[in-house]
């Protein structure tokens, strides 16, 4: 009952060209019939993201850790819910990053779990950037 | 108790038949001579009410398979075409979309009887515990048929509950994706759970045989909970149990059939006709409302997987019920302590049940924390304390004396009590639809509302006319074919008048030979055609927000009735909740916002539109519209005439339904009447 052949097959990397998306913007793309969110992350995100103590954070990891060195106005997500699978809204709640309408989680400008039931931050997905403007997620 | 039957049946091809299988005999001595304790009450019916509710969603559930298709591009779609095209489809589908939520109710009576009167102890302990397995099964079954649908309830239910599974450390992630078949809830899915839905409900009737073989071993308990001694005690089943069960079933009925015709969508949740989307979460995930109760355990808990263990726990936990309650005195009603704890447990379950269904915050987390301490507490802490500590009253010595001490119970306020409980249990779900932040849609008037309403035939007519006129500019209606308009029910035009008004419209057809799409005149058989190809393009050019279709709007939009008023729905069959809003959308539009609401550019203020921010600009104004019926051409008529019409495009055999549905009544009534009559004539002489 895994997932047969053509289900894996589909779920074979994917470009994302990202140069339309302006700063403070976001997009959502599919892969593996899950939403990734690619944000293009303002200035005063990236630097809330950074301020954290990481120690205190309920998943702990730094934000440097979840972006590509050189490229930290991108952050890459998986946009499902680490509680029940819902997918967060951009831009939404106290922590300047995701809300989750389902059960209230809430999640910062790196994804990671800030508030609520979730017990882990938002999964950052394979990617990799294959130009400056192109990412390639899987 | 059954032991070998000295049956002999007198026909010889039936005597031919025993001889190599006696199956006659064990028929006969497990349903008709099998000896039923005298003193059974009216709760004791709800096995049989079960048996047969399991027949009729099995019978009704193979029909409906034979019409669905269990492809997620596809499923939506066909289950809607049961409901307008296949022969009494739509009573298929209210049947068995209702009769899952009738056999949840009448399960928790029967496990609720069980508790109270002791059902689950010595020597019935494995008949109990065949019961929760029943119990799980059905909830597994029940889940993955609400999945088969496809619409944004099912998909997300589906998405919340598989993901469950990835609490369990280590292997959790490997048995989703296992359950999904793929990366995420899709196609896979649908197709595994459609094809385990048909198989569950066959191990549910395994199951419950040997759940009656067990019953039939130990023998039934009763309501004073002493085992039978003599003859005395006892009546054989036939006709005395069978009778009675049949009056019971036909009652029961009654509840089935005011839902079936009179409010099939009350049960379910409106959101479930908008289908699937994997790009949008719908505010509220809310379960059917049976598994309301484990749901507010589940969200009770801020740990993800003590929450999910919790859940199962909840259910767990009755397996070793009777290990828990070692009390000797089986029923509860010669034990006044444990009594007054059930009842509480009762409510507590009830409580459970509705904050299963609020928004996880603020006072309803701590409530459902303190309920979910208080549920655990009464079968690990209570019911093995009273059994140390409480003095029970004497039993009877007998089943035939304590039946000589009773006095007459009336039966309607059972009848009552039920009605009243279902009513405020299943309600919790209606309440659990939320459009916050607007104002509730004034309630208008409708010809379509109530037991014996009709669609207004001039309405359609107009209505049909401003959707034609204004919104089908932007807004599809894909499941109406022009066909329907000369239907019974609809707007009452002859089939030439329907095929005229399907030639005025171009439809997209093809490949010719020459492998060219063309286009041509309609026909009465084509749809009506979308304004836009696909979703993109009617985003595109919408300014990001796609019109949506409106084949089921009326039933896909609704508002939070809020407690009390939905269990009044209940008792004046208030469904209109879906057009309210329409027509008030449609009226509800200010050009300015109040004070100190800002909308953003390219949307405009809708007092009733929830947030307010509406991307469709103010639709319909005065005189747009040229009505040749002399109706004013304002906008309140022009929402009006168009939301009936809506109405009826979402379900255009409304009044069908709402015409068998009296004639079901009638006949129920009549049917229970002589049941009861001809029980009290058989009963006679064994009270």
């Amino acid at each position: 009952m895994n997932p047969d052949a053509s289900t894996i097959a589909a779920g074979a990397p994917i470009e994302v060209d990202i140069s339309p998306i302006a700063e403070g913007q976001d997009v959502k793309v599919f892969w593996r019939g899950k939403p990734i969110y690619i944000s293009h992350r303002t200035k005063k995100q990236i630097d809330e993201a950074r301020a954290v103590n990481v120690a205190s954070l309920p998943d702990p990891e730094s934000d440097e850790a979840r972006t590509k060195p050189g490229k930290e106005q991108w952050l890459v997500v998986i946009g499902i819910c680490t509680h029940l699978g819902c997918i967060p809204i951009a831009h939404e709640g106290n922590y300047d990053g995701f809300f989750c309408p389902c059960h209230g989680s809430q999640y910062d400008s790196s994804g990671r779990i800030r508030q609520g039931p979730a017990p882990a931050n938002l999964p950052v997905p394979p990617y990799q950037f294959v130009s400056d403007t192109k990412i390639q997620i899987g | 108790m059954s032991g070998p039957s000295d049956y002999q049946p007198s026909n010889p091809a039936l005597k031919w038949i025993e001889r190599r299988l006696p199956i006659f005999g064990l028929m006969h001595s497990s349903f008709v001579a099998y000896p039923t304790p005298r003193n059974l009450n009216y709760w004791w019916t709800f096995g049989a009410i079960l048996s047969f509710m399991l027949a009729i969603q099995i019978v009704t559930g193979v029909i409906l398979a034979m019409h669905y298709t269990p492809y997620a591009d596809l499923a939506f779609k066909s289950v809607e075409l049961i409901v307008r095209d296949v022969n009494y489809g739509w009573l298929l589908r209210n049947m068995h979309a209702v009769g899952a939520s009738m056999f949840f109710f009448a399960v928790y009576v029967h496990m609720f009887r069980g508790l109270y009167y002791g059902s689950y102890k010595e020597p019935r302990e494995v008949l109990w515990i065949l019961g929760v397995i029943i119990y799980l099964l059905m909830m597994a079954t029940g889940f993955m048929g609400y999945v088969l649908p496809w619409g944004q309830m099912s998909f997300w239910g589906a998405t919340v509950i598989t993901n469950l599974f990835s609490a369990i450390p280590y292997v959790g992630e490997s048995i989703v994706t296992l359950l999904w078949g793929g990366y995420s809830v899709g196609n896979p899915t649908l197709n595994r759970f459609f094809s385990l839905h048909y198989l569950l409900p066959f191990l549910i009737a395994g199951v419950v045989v040997l759940h009656v073989w067990a019953l039939h071993v130990a023998g039934q308990n009763n309501p004073d909970g002493v085992e039978p001694k003599t003859e005395k005690d006892m009546v054989p089943f036939t006709p005395h149990a069978t009778i009675k069960d049949f009056f019971g079933v036909s009652c029961f009925l009654l509840l089935c059939a005011w839902f079936i015709f009179y409010m099939p969508n009350y049960l379910g949740d409106a959101d479930n006709y908008i289908p699937a989307n994997p790009g949008v979460t719908p505010p509220h995930i809310v379960p059917e409302w049976y598994y309301l109760p484990f749901y507010a355990i589940l969200r009770s808990i801020p740990n993800k997987l003590a929450g999910v263990v919790a859940m199962f726990g909840a259910i767990i936990v009755l397996v070793f019920l009777p290990w828990l309650d070692s009390a000797k005195t089986k029923s509860s009603k010669y034990r006044p302590l444990a009594k007054q704890f059930f009842w509480i447990f009762v409510v507590v379950c009830i409580l459970l049940g509705y904050l299963g269904a609020q928004p996880p915050e603020g006072v309803y987390v701590i409530a459902a924390r303190v309920l979910t301490v208080c549920y655990f507490g009464y079968f690990l802490i209570v019911l093995p304390l009273l059994a140390r500590v409480e003095r029970p009253r004497p039993v009877p010595n007998s089943i035939s004396e304590a039946v000589l001490a009773r006095s007459g119970k009336a039966v309607a306020s059972i009848a009552v009590a039920l009605v009243a409980a279902g009513a405020l249990f299943a309600g919790t779900l209606q309440d659990a639809r939320a459009s916050e932040g607007s104002d509730a849609p004034p309630a208008q008037k409708w010809s379509f509302s109530g037991p014996f309403g009709k669609f207004d035939r001039g309405a359609l007519q107009r209505g049909l006319k401003v959707y034609k006129e204004v919104c089908s500019n932007c807004h599809g209606l894909s499941y109406v074919a022009f066909r329907n308009l000369a239907e019974a029910g609809g707007p009452g035009y002859s089939a030439a008048q329907a095929s005229a008004f399907a030639s005025e419209y171009k439809i997209k057809d093809g490949p010719n030979d020459a492998g060219d799409m063309f286009e041509r005149a309609g026909r009465p058989a084509d749809y009506f055609p979308s304004p836009f190809p696909n979703e993109q393009a009617a985003r595109a050019a919408n300014g990001g927000a796609a019109p949506p279709d409106l084949s089921l709007i009326t039933k896909a939009r609704s508002y939070k009735r809020g407690f009390p008023w939905f269990v009044f729905d209940v008792f004046t069959q208030y469904q209109e909740q879906g057009p309210d809003y329409v027509d008030a959308v449609l009226q509800g539009y200010e050009d300015e916002p109040p004070h100190g609401v800002t909308i953003p550019e390219g949307s405009y203020y809708n007092k009733y539109f929830p947030g307010h921010a509406i991307k469709m600009p103010k639709p319909l104004s005065d005189g747009q519209v040229t009505y040749d019926d002399g109706s004013p051409a304002t906008v309140a008529q022009y929402a009006k005439d168009v939301t009936t019409f809506l109405m009826w495009a979402a379900e255009p055999h409304m009044e069908a339904r709402k015409q068998l549905g009296f004639q079901v009544f009638i006949f129920l009534i009549i049917f229970a009447g002589m049941m009861y009559f001809t029980k009290k004539k058989v009963w006679a002489d064994a009270h």
